[in-house]
């Protein structure tokens, strides 16, 4: 019976994440209050209190099973569904990235990282010796092909069918093959015990990583309860220039907050391509070639004294330095 | 009637060897037991603190704890290997060596996993494995390869134990209660019959070619844990028989090593001959000459294509890890067939000696295909803090991995007090043989 009941509630729940992407802004205002009737029961205190569901209607419910949090929290088992009919794809555009590394830090504080957990890294690269070198910003790929996700023993990582490659820390055993097969680097791991994994205030979900796990693997995750609420991941809405473009090639769209384009035209007008496209892994991450470039490299290096310490001791760095490139 | 005597000689003979522990082997023991002790602490620091305590990072997430797992369970499965064939041609000089081949192959497989173990992130939750087990994945297939090879040495093992635990069981009127107890339910009312003999020496043969076909595909698993992926170093056609290759070739030279202490520590000058010496050196020169051939080809291609990535790791390999690379594909390799090679060369002592170098060389090469491929990434690594760009082992890996060997040891010596190292049955059999035709070769 119990069982029941809660699967009943995790149906509604699906039910209205279904409703509130489709429907206005008021509706989902009002329906993210709803309670998302997690596994736990919770005892009726008797105090009633209204809401408008997503269709519009005004229901009662209990005052205890009213959530605390804002958003819906995805438990684990229903963030391996994905979003439906969407298929997110990221576009990167190099030549606006001048490193000003908010999207690095927009990143970290949403996923409560620290200093140096970078899911989103910038790394300064040069495409052969005579190429100037430039600023390119590294995310997960969530690849269509991910290596990783073929070699984990217990599926605790999975991809998604809107493309989104998650890590489900509570299934995670920490083996550290998926971080091995990764080409991009892309995969960190909690090597210590941190304070801030204790914090149980926000209740896991995959879709947040936050708390996060000792021993466990985390990684960029396309912020999909930025997504449910049709937000931009965090990087695109942190970055100043515009550079991160975020959508759905479902609908042939991507925005970076100011600009709305057609993907393909995109790709295809400014010679977008995958990094390291002759792997195999199929990325959903596209870049535009640094060109026409709007900031030389050298301005990701005077912004602030922070920026400067970061890269202060990268061999690269010091070489390109060394040569007089920088 | 004459048997029955021969077999309560020799058991007087090797009883010696079973229960009386003299000084030096009280000391080795307490010795053993206290490097034990210190990885446990190791062990034990490493559960409380996490692995932030090894030197492993985000880039290099396995060091040498994958080492030790692919050298253990590589010499574990050359040992089957070697075992195998051994029981199966009927080797002249099998007897000698056999029970130290298959002792070795056992331990090896019950330490090895252990390392692996090491490397988990989340101990707490090993059974997810079982729980939500993923056919795809290689780790999936290595467990179970593990798995069941340890099931089918343990068996074989235990057949080739049964004749001398029912010669133990005859003839230990004199040794303690729980001994003979011991023997008696361990030999499981073996009694040398005709048909017994038969069906014993039927089953093992059986079972000695199934532990070779389980080593080979056990074997190639563990390499495609390395070559399945893309990364530079590891993406190899030639792994799985590499490791093979590999496996035998520090099988071989642990085989050699052990004979000699053996030898020297328990006067089995007898038994444990140069012949034997000889032989295994000989075997051991073929192996390097592969393994050398094996790694050059690996290397020689990477470098004659230049693919950037393997340009990268060759630069890595050339600058940071000169010496070691030398160390590991030079000298690990050209020494022991140096020595080998040339028959004046061929001692007790330089075989064993080429031995000891064959098994350093080899736990270099092996290193540098775990290290430097980690450390050399597709996109370079971009960090400021020295400890997640270069790898370097902590001495709590260190402690564990000795503990790792000095556990080794510790059981060798152990299941020697159980049952001789000479398989007292096989000695009966060769007699027996020697009997029947009296001009066979003269080996043990």
């Amino acid at each position: 019976m119990a069982n029941k009941k809660t699967e009943e509630g995790s149906n509604n729940r699906r039910n209205f994440l279904r409703l509130g992407l489709m429907s206005s802004v008021s509706a989902v205002a009002g329906a993210t209050l709803i309670s998302n009737l997690t596994a736990d029961e919770v005892e009726p205190s008797g105090e009633k209190i209204r809401v408008l569901t997503p269709d519009g209607k005004m229901v009662e419910v209990d005052a205890k099973s009213i959530n605390k949090y804002p958003e819906a929290v995805i438990t684990p088992t229903e963030s391996r569904k994905g979003i439906p009919d969407k298929k997110f794809v990221m576009v990167i555009d190099l030549a606006k990235c001048k490193n000003a590394r908010k999207c690095v830090e927009g990143c970290q504080k949403a996923h409560k990282l620290d200093d140096h957990e970078e899911f989103m890294k910038v790394q300064l690269i040069q495409n052969n010796e005579e190429g100037s070198p430039y600023w390119f910003p590294k995310p997960c790929f969530h690849c269509d092909e991910p290596p990783c996700v073929t070699v984990c023993p217990t599926g605790a990582t999975f991809k998604r069918e809107d493309g989104i490659v998650l890590i489900d820390n509570e299934r995670c055993i920490g083996c550290k093959f998926c971080i091995t097969s990764c080409p991009y680097s892309a995969r960190q791991f909690n090597w210590g015990h941190k304070e801030k994994f204790e914090d149980k205030s926000q209740p896991y979900s995959p879709e947040t990583q936050v708390p996060a796990a000792e021993g466990t693997v985390m990684k960029c995750d396309f912020c999909p309860d930025m997504l449910r609420q049709g937000k931009l991941p965090h990087c695109a809405t942190a970055c100043p220039m515009g550079v991160i473009y975020f959508g759905d090639k479902n609908e042939d769209i991507v925005t970076n907050g100011s600009e709305t384009v057609s993907f393909s035209q995109l790709i295809k007008d400014r010679g977008g391509y995958r990094h390291l496209e002759h792997l195999g892994t199929k990325p959903n991450v596209y870049y535009l070639p640094a060109v026409n470039r709007q900031f030389p490299v050298e301005r990701g290096f005077d912004v602030d004294e922070e920026i400067i310490e970061r890269y202060k001791d990268v061999p690269f760095v010091k070489e390109l330095k060394e040569q007089g490139k920088l | 009637m004459d048997i029955i005597k021969r077999k309560s000689e020799l058991v007087n003979e090797f009883s010696p060897m079973l229960e009386k522990s003299t000084k030096t082997s009280k000391i080795w023991v307490s010795f053993l037991i206290l490097v034990i002790l210190i990885g446990l602490v190791a062990f034990i620091i490493q559960v409380v603190n996490g692995h932030i305590v090894t030197g492993m990072r985000d880039n290099v997430v396995w060091g040498i704890y994958i080492i030790n797992f692919i050298f253990f369970v590589c010499l574990s499965y050359s040992g089957a290997f070697i075992s195998g064939i051994l029981h199966f041609f009927k080797s002249p000089w099998k007897n000698s060596v056999s029970r130290i081949v298959e002792i070795i192959t056992v331990l090896s497989l019950i330490i090895g996993p252990i390392f692996i173990l090491l490397c988990i992130g989340r101990l707490d939750r090993l059974y997810f494995l079982f729980l939500y087990p993923r056919i795809q994945s290689p780790i999936t297939w290595d467990i179970i390869a593990i798995m069941t090879d340890l099931l089918g040495c343990f068996i074989y093992l235990y057949l080739t134990f049964i004749p001398d635990f029912a010669m133990l069981r005859d003839n230990s009127e004199n040794a303690p209660k729980w001994r003979q107890k011991m023997y008696k339910i361990l030999a499981i009312k073996y009694y040398d019959t005709p048909t017994q003999r038969e069906a014993l020496h039927k089953i093992t043969r059986t079972m000695s070619v199934m532990v070779i076909a389980l080593a080979i595909v056990a074997y190639s698993v563990l390499a495609w844990i390395f070559s399945l992926t893309v990364q530079p170093g590891w993406n190899s056609s030639i792994f799985a028989p590499y490791f093979i290759i590999a496996g035998l070739y520090s099988g071989v030279s642990v085989i050699i090593i052990a004979m000699y202490l053996i030898r020297k520590f328990y006067h089995l000058d007898h038994y444990i001959r140069k012949v034997h010496f000889m032989g295994a050196g000989v075997i051991l020169l073929i192996i390097s000459i592969l393994f050398g051939y094996f790694t050059f080809s690996e290397y020689f291609s990477r470098w004659f294509s230049h693919k950037i990535e393997d340009t990268k790791l060759l630069d890595t390999l050339f600058n940071r890890y000169f010496w070691y690379f030398i160390f590991a594909n030079y000298i690990g390799v050209l020494v022991p067939v140096f020595i080998l090679f040339f028959k004046k060369f061929r001692t007790i002592k330089s075989i064993t000696f080429a031995a000891v170098i064959a098994i350093l060389g080899l736990y270099v090469n092996r290193y540098l295909i775990v290290v430097p491929t980690l450390e050399t990434p597709y996109l370079p690594i971009q960090d400021t803090r020295p400890e997640y760009i270069h790898y370097t082992a902590t001495w709590i890996e260190w402690a564990l991995s000795f503990a790792g060997i000095a556990a080794f040891i510790l059981f060798f010596i152990l299941i020697m007090r159980l049952v001789p190292i000479i398989p007292m049955s096989g000695i009966i059999d060769y007699e027996r043989e020697q009997k029947r035709k009296p001009h066979a070769s003269n080996n043990h």
